[in-house]
């Protein structure tokens, strides 16, 4: 005998509703027994993680500024994975993005160049640069059948040593003793903070913007439409006339552009100059983001939120409780286990089958 | 108001103040909360768990009149500047950022927290309450260079070597002088890895630089996979940041190793003294900031005593492994006969020296 998974022919609206909340206890029980086990209080450890990162203003900016780059990745990415279009190189199209951004900051320089109009060109700057460099996967895929999943993941060491390349020689800060950074941006070029007493700033408007186009876009348009059915039913797609080249293409720029507008709020935000890595990683986070969100734009905003969450509590954490960082990796990859292993169990079924004997 | 009661007044909310200031006063006798930042996980080798063998020492030497707590695996960049005001709001009095990314952000939070002091490991911006703290490693490059330059039969060193910024450079320069030193033919072959803490490729780099000749390697990375793969090898290491002759039992000739709980015990009494100032502080063999570790098996009694009074001469100030005639690799002249190099060419320092094979990455 041995347990076979079989589809559901319809998943019901109930059990996907209940799948995140199941997972989310599950979590806490797992949790609760790990965090036991280390001899640390479960309460003060959940409260640690889920309670006190939001327990001041400051904290909720934090939350926000943290899931702004997740949401903005995520929603450009679920636009190519509906398609089965595989984009997971916005680590690299980020990267790229705020050279791009970071570039024109540095050149206007001094110049007294008007916020009003630097930040808008830099940001389309790193929207066009991050679609520039998703565009390699997208014409080698469209040209060559090349899988994307390997030349987007391959470029982002490629971006990532460029930028390396840049802030260890010609965009080296002259006064900083041959460390490889950039000079810091002027204040023209930093987006303007929305909240006094935080780090919150623009780029969570832009973020929120680009989520209500994406949710137009598969509602409201055609190729939207056309794309959700080439990832659900590719052959019926082909027989329907639906063009997989301009699928490809608009499931690759989409995350590009997207990755280089993140780029840029990373520089022109938190950071405030070009370091050699701009970004802890949110470019493969956002593929988390994008599937626990189920791919929807409204499921994205609150995974991402989520992730973020996450992240803080993990370092509140290590601050209250001397959990180490590990265990914040460790609980992180519960919950994400527990929430995939729920979405299993609504589209498909456990099943025994009885074993047959060989054909001989 | 009569003048009676507005004296009683006066008096209650004299009272008042002074119930409310007497917790505070009492909390400042309390424990000084000593906190720390790390980049990396502390694990068992390496940058980060030196800093943490010292907080630990520290807390002994200190036991009773300080607190510590760290957050470790912190990101440069966007994170850093969250984590250290965290620890700040959270009642940390003297905080210890341990990596050279977390300068803007330390500097940032300090201005918010002015009753708060700050020390940066390895940066070079200070302010009124931010102090900055550094090793002469380059000392100790030196003195392992000497041992090397010793073992080598083939005449050739291999350096796995992170980012070519000045910290590194120095490092490459200063184990390359040593070698020659005792050793005039002798060259050092640099692979750059791109990364402080890459096992896999630090240990491609090793076997690479073990295929082109070198029979001694050393790295200026994070992990242990390159006295590992020496040991795999079968040639001489020299290991970096931490004691590893427990990853390469044969293959460990000595280590140039970190010591800070001199430094963090020495801090940590002057916030509790009152008399902590915002300092730069650049310490050598001579301050115990470096100690090099056990020699191997395979190194013989001369080659220890030659490396001791190395070392004593350079404890003594009388050796500065940056003295002239010195040429860089492109036979440039950088330093004259006696001259000795100052620190701020050495902080800026972007040449390889005469014995140093290749051209330094975007460096010049």
């Amino acid at each position: 005998m041995r347990i076979a998974l079989e589809a559901r022919r319809e998943a019901s609206r109930a059990a996907i509703l209940l799948a995140p909340l199941l997972a989310t206890l599950a979590t806490l029980v797992a949790g609760f027994v790990v965090f036991e086990a280390l001899g640390k209080d479960p309460v003060a450890a959940f409260h640690a993680f889920f309670i006190r990162p939001l327990a001041t203003r400051y904290g909720v900016g934090e939350l926000l500024l943290k899931a702004s780059p997740l949401m903005l990745i995520a929603t450009g990415l679920a636009v190519g994975y509906r398609a089965n279009v595989w984009n997971i190189g916005a680590e690299g199209q980020l990267t790229l993005g705020a050279i791009a951004g970071g570039g024109l900051a540095l050149a206007a320089g001094d110049a007294q160049v008007p916020s009003a109009l630097l930040l808008p060109a830099m940001i389309v700057a790193g929207a066009l640069c991050g679609m520039a460099w998703a565009a390699i996967p997208a014409w080698l895929r469209t040209r060559f059948n090349a899988n994307e999943i390997l030349t987007s993941l391959m470029l982002v060491y490629v971006a990532n040593l460029f930028l390396s390349w840049l802030i260890h020689g010609p965009w080296r800060d002259p006064d900083g003793y041959n460390f490889p950074q950039s000079k810091l941006f002027t204040d023209a070029a930093l987006l303007p903070n929305l909240v006094s007493g935080t780090r919150l700033n623009a780029g969570l408007l832009i973020a929120l913007a680009v989520v209500a186009i994406e949710w137009l876009f598969i509602r409201r348009s055609v190729w939207g439409f056309e794309m959700r059915v080439a990832g659900l039913a590719p052959a019926a797609a082909a027989y329907a006339g639906i063009s997989s080249k301009r699928n490809v293409w608009l499931g690759m720029l989409a995350g590009g552009a997207c990755a280089g507008i993140a780029g840029v709020n990373e520089a022109a935000g938190p950071i405030g100059q070009l370091l050699p890595t701009m970004s802890p990683g949110y470019g493969f986070a956002a593929i988390i983001v994008a599937f626990v969100g189920r791919l929807h734009p409204v499921g994205i905003v609150f995974a991402s939120l989520l992730m973020s969450l996450l992240y803080l509590g993990g370092e509140s954490a290590q601050v209250n409780l001397a959990l180490p960082s590990a265990v914040t990796g460790l609980f992180q990859g519960t919950l994400l286990f527990f929430l995939l292993a729920a979405d299993v169990l609504v589209n498909y079924r456990l099943r025994a089958v009885r074993a047959r004997p060989a054909a001989r | 108001m009569s003048r009676t009661t507005r004296r009683m007044t006066l008096a209650t909310i004299a009272a008042c103040a002074l119930a409310l200031a007497l917790p505070a006063a009492a909390q400042d006798k309390g424990p000084l909360k000593t906190c720390f930042v790390y980049v990396s996980p502390i694990s068992d080798a390496g940058w980060t768990h030196q800093h943490d063998i010292a907080r630990i020492q520290m807390e002994k030497n200190l036991a009773g009149k300080v607190t510590t707590k760290y957050v470790e695996n912190v990101p440069e960049g966007a994170d850093a500047e969250r984590v250290i005001r965290d620890l700040a709001q959270s009642g940390c009095k003297l905080i210890f950022t341990t990596s050279f990314g977390y300068m803007n952000p330390t500097l940032k939070v300090a201005k918010q927290f002015p009753n708060v002091d700050f020390e940066h490991a390895t940066g070079y911006r200070t302010a009124k309450n931010v102090g900055i703290y550094n090793a002469r490693f380059y000392e100790g490059r030196y003195l392992a260079g000497i041992v090397a330059g010793k073992m080598t039969k083939t005449n050739i060193a291999g350096y796995v070597a992170a980012f070519p910024i000045p910290e590194v450079v120095m490092g490459i320069d200063a184990f390359t002088r040593g070698m020659r030193s005792v050793n005039p033919k002798a060259v050092v072959k640099v692979v750059w890895t791109s990364s402080w803490f890459d096992p896999g490729r630090e240990s491609e780099a090793a076997n690479t630089l073990v295929a082109q000749g070198a029979d001694v390697l050393t790295h200026h990375t994070d992990s242990t996979a390159v006295v590992q793969a020496a040991e795999a090898k079968h040639v001489y290491a020299v290991a970096y940041h931490s004691d590893m002759s427990k990853y390469g039992p044969d293959a460990q000739i000595t280590a140039v190793t970190h010591v800070w709980d001199k430094y963090y015990t020495h801090v940590a009494q002057t916030v509790l003294d009152g008399t902590w100032k915002p300092d730069h502080v650049w310490g050598g063999i001579k301050d115990g900031m470096i100690k090099m570790g056990p020699f191997g098996k395979a190194v013989p009694q001369d080659v220890r005593d030659l490396e001791e009074k190395a070392e004593a001469e350079i404890a003594a100030g009388k050796l500065n492994p940056f003295t002239g005639p010195m040429k860089d690799n492109q036979g440039k002249l950088r330093l004259t006969a006696g001259q000795t190099i100052t620190d701020d060419a050495l902080s800026k320092m972007n040449y390889y020296v005469e014995g140093v094979e290749g051209t330094l990455p975007s460096g010049g």
